[in-house]
């Protein structure tokens, strides 16, 4: 073991070779938080509509769920990378391709960590609505809420509140897959490992550094997410207080 | 315990004697005098280094590097003044060339082998047979003809590789401003290229020949720019063997000298070859030129 080799000097970028790391683990911290947003927003969005009484919404829910759910993480990575410019129209795909190659492969790899956990989350969000008792809707409908004012206001806010733990394991399984967006170009924490080793050729030391610097990730998200979770637990549901 | 303890320093003992007794003086030593013994010469080959040393269709080996291998054998042959040599051959990797060399299990390899002087410390090399150049791939209508010209442009390398290395510094070095975009194989690199991603690759020439010969339209694709480094390929050795190596590298030489060797580089880099009929359409370059006029073994790293 040598430990001394992250201080020494990096063969290009008159870095040190610690930074490579630090730069790596930054552009996992950014994929997370960006694939999240899109995680949420479009397994939000699905979920809700897998549980609307139209059959056109409740179909493409499911259909997004099918195919999102369904394809290896990695084979959906080189689709949107190596498929997705080419179906763009003509002039939108050359621009992609032409975009600078750091954000280009971030993006690509955001749109494509998004969705696929999206449709997991999607399927929570189902879980998490149709957990509450049909009642709860009929009241509100019946007190002359529209659909839209009972999800918003009755629905949306205990699912959330259910499906909490369970986000959080997503969270948590959606840092550790952002590595996979390192066979895409995207220079994050796994890729930086993987340099690091050809330049330095010491396996032991690298991957011990990348495994603590994920473990120290996650297991910040798990305790901040606990905090979170106690404070918003529904009272009356299991270990929450009753008020 | 003792027993055991007796048992492993015997073993211990016995490795030295592995590697063949010393000559007595006057007669043949090391490689040839092993070979002579056994009446058997075993040849390290690769699998899959197009052009130098590679299967065909009907898993024989050809290349390149593999004719060299043959004429090198002939050469054994004569000099030994054995009719009947058994020739055996054994496939290698770039991992375990190496290692198998040194303990005996293959006499010697002609292949894409490196010749540089931290391998030289373990092995010994013959007299070089090629030069690679690290050059550009671009497009036939791309504004790129040399290196100056990468400012500012998308340019693909393979990780982990020399060119990567270089490209990353001259970067810093003249404010080059170049993407650079680097992807874990040589066949990802080239897709970056075609598919538009990148507008140039930067790479080891005749590596750059191969993965073009494999493109939609070989022909859209030209090698362009100064050499910005080079790399001699030898046949490898057993280390401290004088006489086998004056063999190894007499015959090269001749085959150099006598044009024979001009002739295998326009039958494998210019002509279609198994087991596709690709063309690599690599020229002759002028260090190449320079060598077969002047055949020497000096490794540029």
């Amino acid at each position: 073991m040598h430990w001394g080799i992250f201080f020494e000097e990096a063969p290009f970028g008159g870095v040190q070779y610690y930074q490579w790391l630090l730069h790596g683990l930054a552009v996992t911290v950014e994929l997370s938080v960006c694939s999240w947003v899109v995680a949420f927003l479009a397994g939000s969005l699905f979920g809700i509509m897998r549980t609307l009484p139209h059959v056109a919404f409740r179909a493409a829910g499911g259909l997004y769920v099918a195919v999102f759910r369904n394809i290896p993480l990695i084979a959906q990575f080189f689709i949107w990378y190596l498929v997705v410019p080419e179906l763009l129209p003509g002039d939108l795909g050359y621009a992609l391709k032409a975009m600078d190659p750091e954000i280009q492969f971030f993006l690509l790899a955001a749109a494509c960590l998004g969705l696929f956990t999206g449709g997991r989350i999607c399927e929570q969000v189902r879980s998490g609505i149709q957990a509450q008792s049909q009642g709860q809707l009929n009241a509100g409908l019946a007190l002359g809420l529209t659909l839209f004012q009972c999800y918003r206001h009755v629905i949306m806010p205990n699912a959330y509140r259910i499906i909490m733990p369970p986000m959080t394991s997503e969270i948590l399984n959606m840092i550790k897959n952002s590595a996979v967006a390192s066979t895409i170009g995207v220079i994050d924490l796994s890729a930086q490992a993987n340099r690091l080793l050809e330049y330095s050729a010491r396996p032991y030391e690298s991957f011990i550094a990348i495994t603590l610097a994920y473990v120290t990730l996650n297991f910040s998200v798990m305790l901040l997410m606990r905090l979170v979770e106690r404070k918003v637990r529904l009272p009356g549901s299991a270990g929450g207080s009753h008020v | 315990m003792k027993k055991v303890f007796g048992g492993l320093l015997f073993l211990l003992l016995l490795i030295p004697c592995g590697a063949g007794a010393a000559p007595a003086a006057g007669e043949l030593g090391g490689t040839l005098a092993k070979i002579k013994k056994d009446g058997v010469i075993i040849v390290g080959h690769r699998e899959s280094s197009v052009p130098f040393s590679y299967y065909d269709s009907a898993q024989n080996v050809v290349g390149y590097a593999q004719d060299y291998s043959r004429l090198i054998v002939e050469a054994v042959k004569k000099k030994l003044g054995l009719g009947d040599l058994t020739v055996k051959l054994v496939p290698v990797t770039s991992q375990n060339r190496i290692p198998l060399l040194m303990n005996g299990t293959y006499d010697f390899e002609c292949g894409s082998t490196t010749n540089n002087l931290e391998r030289q410390k373990q092995v010994a090399f013959s007299n070089t047979f090629f030069i690679v150049g690290t050059q550009l791939l671009v497009h036939k209508d791309s504004p790129i003809k040399d290196f100056p010209d990468l400012k500012g442009r998308r340019v693909a390398v393979t990780a982990g590789t020399t060119s990567e290395k270089q490209l990353f510094f001259m970067n810093d070095r003249d404010k080059m401003d170049v993407q650079i975009i680097s992807t874990p194989t040589f066949g990802d690199s080239f897709r970056a290229l075609e598919s538009g991603r990148a507008e140039a690759f930067f790479l080891d020439d005749v590596l750059l020949a191969g993965e073009r010969s494999r493109a939609k339209n070989p022909s859209d694709w030209i090698i362009v720019g100064t050499p910005q480094s080079y790399e001699a390929y030898g046949c490898m050795m057993r280390k401290e063997d004088p006489e086998f190596k004056a063999l190894v590298d007499e015959t090269i030489a001749q085959a150099q000298l006598s044009g024979a060797a001009e002739k295998g580089y326009e039958k494998w880099f210019k002509q279609p070859i198994p087991p596709r009929n690709a063309v690599m359409d690599f020229d002759l370059s002028d260090a190449m030129k320079e060598l077969f006029k002047h055949p020497n073994d000096k490794a540029f790293q």
